[in-house]
This record gives C-alpha cells, sequence and structure tokens, in this order.
C-alpha cells in the first residue's frame, strides 16, 4: 500500500492531501472546494432524477431484492450503505441497465429516469449507458494508452469533438490527474498506481459527459491516501454531475454523501436470504438520529 | 528511537535447523526430471538420426529440383514444397477467418443456457478428436466427387479446414476468455455498443493468444499427410500448382512417396526433406511467440 503512495508524484500546489486530513477540507484541489453552505444547497434543493417504485431483482428464479423505493435527487451525492450481500451494488446496476449483461437477471417494477421508464420497450440501453456513466470497484482501464482511454468514450460515441486533445486534458483535469500524467498521455494506462487508474476511470467516463455517474465501492482497492483524492473529487463533481455512490465504508458515505439509503439482507418465511431497502434520508439524519432500529444497530456497529 | 536502546535479546534454546529434504519429495522430483528427461532424449535422438543421416542430402536440391523417380542424385521437392504453401496457404485463407468468427460467436454472443448452443460445443470438442483419415474420408465423398472438385489444392485446403477448424475455435475461444471482463463492462459502461467492444478492446487484447492458436492449428495442416493421401496428394507431381484447380503434392506425402521406394539414396533424401519439414516447423513457432510477445508488450 505505501509503494502505491510513494509513486504518486506530487505536483506543486495542487495535490497536498495527507492521510490526517481525509477530507483534505481546507485544500485547493483543481479549483476551490465546495464550501459547506454549498453542500447544505445540495440538500435542500431536492430535485429527482432517478426514481425507483417497486423493484425486484430476479436472478434466474431467485428474488434477490425486494421491493425497493427510493429517489435520487439532482447534482447530490447518495451513498448507498449495508452489509455484503444486500442488494445494494445489485440496485446500482439497474441504473445504467448494466445487469442485461448478467445471464439471467430480471428487473421488475419500475425505474424512471427524467420521468422516462428506464426499461421502457423503446429504451436502448446504449443510450442509456451513455447517459449514465459507472466507475467500477477495481480501476478497468483499457490495455491502451492514457489518452486512448479517454478519447475511447467520445469516439464510439461519434460525439462532435473540435479537439481532442483538449477535450483529453478536461476530462483528466477534472478528475484530479491531468498535472500527474501530462507528460506521459502516450505511456500504458497500466503502468499507472491504483488509485490514479481509478481517477483514469473517472476522467474516461467524464469524458463522455454523462449526466449520473454510478460508483460501485469505487475506493475498495486503495490506500487512504487514493482514497481521500477520489473522495474530495466527488465534491467537485457534485456541480455538475448526480452521483450514487455503493460502498461499505460508512465514515465515507458520512463524508461524502448528501443522502444516505441502507440496505440489508434478511430471511424471508422459506429461509431464503433477500436483499431489501429499510430507510432512505439525509446523511446527517442516518447518522445521527436513524428511524429505523437496525439502521442504528449497523451504524453503530453492532451488527454488519 | 535508536538501536542502542533496545535491549538485548533473550536466548531460547529452540533448534530452527531442517530436517533435509523427506524422501518422498525427493523421489517424485526425480521421477518428474526422468519423464522430460526421457522425452527430451527420444526426440534428440530421433533428430539427431535423421541430420545425420540426411546430411549429404541437405542441400539447395531439396527447393530447386523436382521429383525424380530414376536419378535420386537430381530429386529435389521444390514441387511438394510449393503444393505445401498453396494448400495451407488457402487453409489458412479459408479456417482463420471461419474459426474466429465462429468463436467470437460462441463466446461473446451465444447464451450459453441454450440447448442448440450447448450442442454446438460438445460437437466441436468432439470434433478435434476425430481420426484426421476420417477427415479425408469426407473430404473424398463429398469435396471431391459430390461438390465435383476432383484432387486439386482447393479439395486439399478445404478438407485441412475442416481438420483444424475446431482447434482454431477452441484456441480463440480461450484467447478470447483470457481477456477479463472487467475490460467488455468498462467500454459497455462508456455507451459503446457490444460490436464496439468487441473490436476496439476484446479482439486487440486477445490477438497474442489468436495468432499463437492459429499458428499451431497451421502447424498441424502441414504436417498433416493421412487425409490428403486419399485426395489424389499421393499421385506423382512434377510441376508446381499454378492455382486452386491444379494437381498437387506436399512435403508429408513426398517424404512417404520416397521411403517406399527401395533405392537407399531416397531413403537419405527422404531424411534431408524431413529435417527441411522441421525447420519449416520451427520457423512457424517461432513467428507464434514473435507475434506473442511483441503484443505483449505493447500492452
Amino acid at each position: 500500500m505505501s509503494e502505491q503512495t510513494t509513486r504518486i508524484p506530487k505536483p506543486a500546489g495542487a495535490m497536498t492531501d495527507t492521510p490526517e486530513t481525509p477530507s483534505g477540507a481546507d485544500q485547493p484541489l483543481v479549483a476551490p472546494r465546495p464550501t459547506l453552505s454549498e453542500q447544505a444547497d445540495r440538500v435542500a434543493h431536492f430535485q429527482p432524477i432517478i426514481d425507483v417504485r417497486g423493484l425486484h431483482v430476479f436472478y434466474g428464479d431467485f428474488d434477490a431484492v425486494r421491493d425497493v423505493d427510493m429517489s435520487f435527487g439532482k447534482n447530490q451525492i447518495t451513498a448507498m450503505i449495508g452489509p455484503s450481500g444486500c442488494g445494494k451494488s445489485t440496485v446500482l446496476r439497474c441504473f445504467n441497465r448494466t445487469n442485461d449483461l448478467v445471464a439471467g437477471a430480471r428487473v421488475e417494477g419500475k425505474i424512471t429516469y427524467h420521468s422516462q421508464d428506464l426499461y421502457g420497450p423503446e429504451v436502448d440501453p446504449i443510450e442509456v449507458r451513455r447517459r449514465i456513466g459507472m466507475v467500477f470497484q477495481k480501476p478497468n482501464p483499457f490495455p491502451k494508452s492514457i489518452y486512448d482511454n479517454i478519447a475511447y468514450g467520445p469516439r464510439v460515441n461519434k460525439m462532435k469533438v473540435d479537439n481532442m486533445d483538449d477535450l483529453v486534458q478536461e476530462a483528466l483535469e477534472r478528475a484530479a490527474l491531468w498535472g500527474e500524467v501530462k507528460d506521459q498521455l502516450k505511456k500504458s494506462a497500466l503502468a499507472l498506481s491504483g488509485g490514479q487508474q481509478q481517477r483514469l476511470c473517472i476522467a474516461r467516463c467524464i469524458a463522455v459527459k454523462p449526466e449520473v455517474i454510478l460508483m460501485d465501492e469505487p475506493c475498495a482497492s486503495l490506500d487512504p491516501l487514493a482514497t481521500a483524492k477520489i473522495e474530495d473529487l466527488m465534491q467537485e463533481l457534485a456541480r455538475d454531475y448526480t452521483i450514487i455512490i455503493v460502498t461499505h465504508n460508512m465514515q465515507q458515505a458520512a463524508r461524502v454523501s448528501d443522502r444516505t439509503s441502507f440496505f440489508t439482507a434478511e430471511l424471508d418465511e422459506h429461509d431464503i436470504r433477500f436483499g431489501r431497502l429499510i430507510e432512505s434520508d439525509l446523511t446527517s439524519r442516518i447518522f445521527t438520529n436513524p428511524s429505523d432500529q437496525r439502521t442504528e444497530d449497523y451504524i453503530s456497529g453492532r451488527f454488519g | 528511537m535508536s538501536l542502542t536502546q533496545t535491549p538485548p535479546m533473550p536466548t531460547r534454546d529452540i533448534s530452527l535447523e531442517g530436517r533435509g529434504e523427506p524422501i518422498g519429495d525427493k523421489i517424485f522430483r526425480w521421477l518428474l526430471l526422468t519423464a522430460l528427461l526421457l522425452s527430451m532424449l527420444f526426440l534428440v535422438v530421433l533428430i539427431s538420426f535423421l541430420v545425420i543421416k540426411g546430411w549429404s542430402r541437405l542441400d539447395s536440391r531439396i527447393w530447386t529440383n523436382m521429383p525424380n523417380p530414376r536419378r535420386p542424385q537430381l530429386a529435389g521437392a521444390q514441387s511438394a514444397i510449393m503444393g505445401t504453401i498453396w494448400v495451407v496457404g488457402t487453409t489458412a485463407i479459408i479456417s482463420i477467418p471461419t474459426g474466429i468468427a465462429a468463436a467470437i460467436y460462441l463466446e461473446e454472443y451465444a447464451d450459453r443456457t441454450k440447448r442448440f448452443n450447448q450442442l454446438i460445443e460438445v460437437s466441436i470438442q468432439n470434433l478435434a478428436a476425430v481420426p484426421s483419415i476420417i477427415f479425408g474420408i469426407l473430404g473424398l465423398a463429398f469435396i471431391a466427387r459430390r461438390l465435383g472438385l476432383g484432387f486439386t489444392v482447393i479439395t486439399a485446403a478445404l478438407t485441412l479446414s475442416l481438420l483444424i477448424l475446431p482447434t482454431v475455435i477452441i484456441a480463440t475461444r480461450e484467447a478470447l476468455r483470457a481477456v477479463p471482463q472487467s475490460i467488455r463492462f468498462g467500454s459497455l459502461a462508456l455507451g459503446a455498443t457490444q460490436w464496439q467492444t468487441i473490436w476496439k478492446q476484446v479482439l486487440p487484447a486477445a490477438i497474442p493468444g489468436i495468432a499463437t492458436g492459429q499458428i499451431l492449428a497451421l502447424s498441424r495442416a502441414i504436417g498433416e499427410a493421412a487425409p490428403l493421401l486419399l485426395l489424389g496428394g499421393l499421385t506423382f507431381v512434377t510441376t508446381n500448382p499454378t492455382g486452386l484447380d491444379s494437381a498437387y503434392t506436399v512435403l508429408p506425402i513426398q517424404i512417404y512417396n520416397w521411403i517406399s521406394l527401395p533405392k537407399e539414396e531416397y531413403q537419405i533424401l527422404a531424411a534431408a526433406t524431413i529435417v527441411f519439414l522441421l525447420i519449416l516447423l520451427l520457423a512457424m513457432n517461432a513467428v507464434a511467440i514473435f507475434i506473442r510477445n511483441r503484443y505483449q508488450k505493447r500492452l
């Protein structure tokens, strides 16, 4: 782990986070960090962009996630937390129809995005994924150059790009990676450290100009320093993007998110484990005064 | 904290000495090594026997002269070398695109829970184990006679293609399967279509494995004699093929032909030609290794 952090070069000024101040509250990243009042603003103006009603996800005949109702606000960061096997990642994958790629997976209920049914018969999953991007748990850069990793999305989407170099630079700047890689854009992305690779994946996602970014435990395989950088980045991105993050790390959810949804796994009457949503609320309320006992037990470490 | 402040470490009477390598381990290691040496020895004996026996005829006459049934000192294998190039080249043109396409379908598109696809998969595995002479019979009955293509380069190439297709498909599928699933998801999550994902991410990443598989399959085609015995390869040919409808012979058959002749000089010529064939195969494998290393470095 320490080997990875020492390999990250430190450009002057831009990156001065230390593990002691993981949220880097008073350090400038690229632009100044959103202030607390900005975050409060985001919370106050809840404007739904994705709405979930009566969602069930099946794997074959197995009803894995049952009866989920929730809503995600535009330009907010929503965290989905809960123990392993509670279905939070499964639900996340429904939002950009990545579950379609899993053989035997089936979705029931209704997910609307800008009041349009995401699973309607006319909907092309490829169009959905262009608007709702995804960052995965393990950094998955393509075995190509840094430049080609970023340019790939705009190219396959046939986006009208005046100057690809500018677009690549902009995406890398927004992902707080430009300073570290600007002299090695032609080098293989696989040579980057784990934290840099994950920021590259975020840059790659931004390059296609999505509206929503789904993050599936984006820091699970990163060290604390790299995690801090990604968390800072999320605050920065929340100005223009809606972010939904699945995380195992409760402190992370508390640090970065505006709203939190708590999932858990329970046994049904046939002793079959399934995932369900317990409650969704403002993050401040979930972590201080949750309305459900199960949430309280999980948050306080009594279970899970 | 400096080292001088550390208190002295108390001594305890424990033994850390090993008891030597267990006898079972030793025996097993020697058994494995013996098996390796035996197979190597066999190969070395075979090759040195061929080189010694064929040494006096291992010269340019092999590729400059045509076969000559009466005067061994003038005989060469040019028509067989050209025949091999024609037949195997045509086989490559037919089998490589078909095999890769079939493998992509099976690996990336086919729904493996469907009965039909499972049947195809089992069939391909089985076909890879069918003796090559059976393919020769099929080629004779169906391609040479029913389709009326006769004993020509195209008949031989079609038959060899059928023979190596299962190998090509299986090797390509292995190479595709070795591409991490996360690359496919990453590409699809950016709004790429499935075809874009395959063409721009999966295939480039799989090229080293695919190329190795193709060349190993073609190496098999080069050394194959049995099915071609039934398909006119044994006729005595002293002209190079000029097209797909030409008569042909290939190296393994030419060698077989010479060995069956009574004169000792033809046995020597056969040994020399075998060495030539071995060098050809070695060169092809070297190309496979070169391609693999080259693409692996680029990643």
